[in-house]
């Protein structure tokens, strides 16, 4: 034990001695986190729009005014058919599109209710949410003040209707997505890089030689990077709740479980990594293409996976974090419990196992 | 000098196969406690493959290896206990300090606190290298970082200490100081096997055995060997085996 003990203390050394380890360690997450979560927070301002006005009557007039004065819009293109619509979103000159239907302030008089459309592109998720809960509120806001305040119970209602991801996939993605990769870069990244270090500079095998058993010395060495990961972790989770609001609906102790699972599935992976890389640069090109990149591109985090080709999707079946993902959106936002995730847990606890019995397969043929 | 009958290494039609290569083709030799044994070879002769079957590093294909009483296969962990083993890239960890590095590796062979502290100080005393016992291990010349290796190899009082071309990239002036150390360490009753590729160096050597294409083609003491191949010194020696 108290052999561990050393070994333990060393890599600590490792880490804190080497500043560019902990900038990766403590800076990056910190920075990461920040960034994914202002570019979503950010307020919105001057976001073209367009307005095809079927009817041009007075309410139209008022509504119309009331949104481009607000500041959040730029009316850059008149629209004068449904068919222009399409075409402006493609030109990229607009981000949403407000339809008024014909004889707006009639039938709102007649009939009381009339309802007004608001097209969003959505190939930008949290711009197009935003941007149309804008929208929504000004309307609603121009009901209230101009008409309810008079006396007329009438109402307009917005039809948010979302072009290209009709489901705004994207939303509260950052964090989960963030922690998949942060998790992954520290647990697979470094520790790979960590192992193949010690076979560059021969200390490796000075440690094979001595009468520490095999096992003990990767448990060492990966026992300081499972417990900076977890505190990363737990720094990523207390940001995103206390910056950005992001809701933990479900229960937290299942939610860090979740998450040491991960961390521990991703520092198996390490190790397999490591067990296939002689040099520090091969374990880093390694974890870069292999984990980092396939991370951020399928795992769903950046780009929706409905919307790939299926070739696309299956690879996506592979990656790990695409499981994690799921799993921490379901426990953060819809607050499920094991019922719901199982299979994804399974999945990811299988990887484990399979990444733990390659190396230490790798690890046997290395030393016959 | 003194010698003891006592076989330390016994080494019997070891064979190790790659694939269609025979790194080692039937060595066989014995090495008796307290010697300085060179194992001489050029590059690619085989000498590294064997030393790591002898340090448990590596497995043989067939054949009888025994090192300190112990067979390598069977008893793996016993013969890991007793010996040490410097590699050619003087293996320490250049971001712990002198002081930590001898700490860490007499901590990995389960020495008590209170032994590796006293056994410490002893040692920086004699290396003279009190002063720097707080410097990082980057910071340190190579001759410096050499004989730490060396110190840290033999820190536990192994029976067999492993070198494997200890002295390579060293001026000449630290590898004489070096060979001091090694028999320093003989004459403390530790066995040496030295791998190198200098034949100067052979002739400080008890024995030499000298490998060429996986095989032992010579072995004896240098006098020996220089009068059976009828040459001056050993390079002589070396140059008419591997022709």
């Amino acid at each position: 034990m108290n052999r561990f003990i050393g070994f333990v203390k060393k890599e600590f050394h490792h880490i804190f001695r080497d500043y560019r380890t902990m900038l990766i360690l403590f800076g990056m997450p910190i920075a990461q986190i920040l960034i994914f979560g202002y570019v979503v927070a950010n307020e919105i301002k001057d976001v073209n729009i367009g307005i095809l006005d079927k009817s041009k009557d007075n309410v139209t007039q008022e509504i119309t005014n009331k949104i481009t004065s607000s500041g959040f819009f730029i009316l850059s293109d008149n629209i004068n058919s449904d068919n222009e619509i399409e075409e402006a979103f493609k030109k990229g000159v607009v981000r949403q599109v407000i339809v008024f239907e014909p004889n707006f302030a009639q039938k709102l008089k007649r009939e009381g209710v009339v309802n007004v459309q608001i097209i969003a592109d959505a190939s930008d998720a949290n711009t197009a949410n935003m941007v149309s809960n804008y929208t929504k509120a000004i309307i609603n806001n121009y009901v209230q003040t101009n008409l309810n305040s008079r006396g007329l119970p009438y109402k307009i209602i917005p039809e948010v209707r979302m072009l290209y991801n009709e489901e705004l996939k994207g939303v509260y993605m950052f964090v989960p997505g963030t922690m998949a990769l942060i998790l992954m870069l520290v647990s697979a990244m470094m520790t790979s890089i960590s192992i193949a270090r010690e076979k560059e500079m021969g200390t490796m095998e000075i440690l094979l030689v001595s009468p520490l058993k095999p096992l003990p010395i990767v448990v060492g060495k990966v026992i300081p990077y499972m417990a900076l990961s977890f505190i990363n972790a737990i720094l990523i989770i207390a940001l995103s709740y206390f910056v950005f609001g992001m809701p933990i609906n479900g229960s937290l102790i299942f939610l860090l479980l979740e998450t040491l699972l991960f961390i521990f599935m991703a520092l198996s992976l390490g190790i397999l990594i490591s067990t296939v890389s002689n040099s520090q640069m091969e374990a880093m090109f390694i974890s870069m293409f292999a984990l980092l990149l396939p991370t951020m591109l399928l795992s769903g985090f950046i780009f929706p996976i409905e919307n790939m080709p299926v070739v696309l999707q299956w690879l996506c079946n592979l990656m790990p974090a695409k499981y994690f993902i799921i799993i921490i959106k379901n426990i953060m936002i819809k607050g499920s419990s094991v019922l719901i995730v199982w299979k994804e847990t399974l999945v990811i606890a299988g990887m484990t196992v399979f990444f733990l019995a390659m190396s230490v397969k790798k690890f046997k043929v290395r030393l016959e | 000098m003194q010698k003891q009958t006592e076989n330390i290494i016994e080494v019997k039609d070891l064979v190790k196969r790659f694939g269609a290569f025979l790194a080692n083709d039937n060595l066989t030799f014995e090495v008796k406690r307290g010697e300085i044994f060179g194992f001489l070879g050029a590059n690619g002769a085989g000498k590294t493959t064997a030393i790591k079957i002898l340090s448990g590093l590596s497995y043989p294909t067939s054949g009888l290896v025994n090192v300190a009483g112990f067979d390598v296969y069977k008893q793996r962990n016993k013969v890991k206990e007793n010996i040490g083993y410097m590699s050619q890239k003087f293996s320490l960890y250049e971001d712990l300090t002198v002081k930590e590095n001898i700490r860490f590796y007499g901590g990995i062979y389960g020495l008590s606190n209170k032994y590796i502290k006293q056994k410490t100080e002893d040692l920086l005393n004699r290396l003279k290298m009190t002063q720097i016992q707080n410097s990082l291990i980057s910071s340190l010349p190579l001759g410096w970082k050499q004989k730490i290796a060396f110190s840290v190899a033999i820190f536990h009082n192994p029976k067999v200490v492993f070198l494997d071309e200890p002295t390579g990239g060293v001026d000449p002036i630290t590898r004489r100081d070096f060979w001091e150390m090694i028999y320093e360490a003989a004459d403390a009753g530790i066995t040496v096997f030295v791998t190198t590729h200098y034949m100067d160096e052979a002739e400080y050597c008890d024995r030499v055995s000298i490998m060429d294409q996986g095989k032992i083609k010579a072995l004896g003491t240098p006098t020996e060997l220089k009068k059976l191949f009828k040459a001056d010194n050993m390079d002589e020696v070396f140059l008419k085996i591997a022709r």
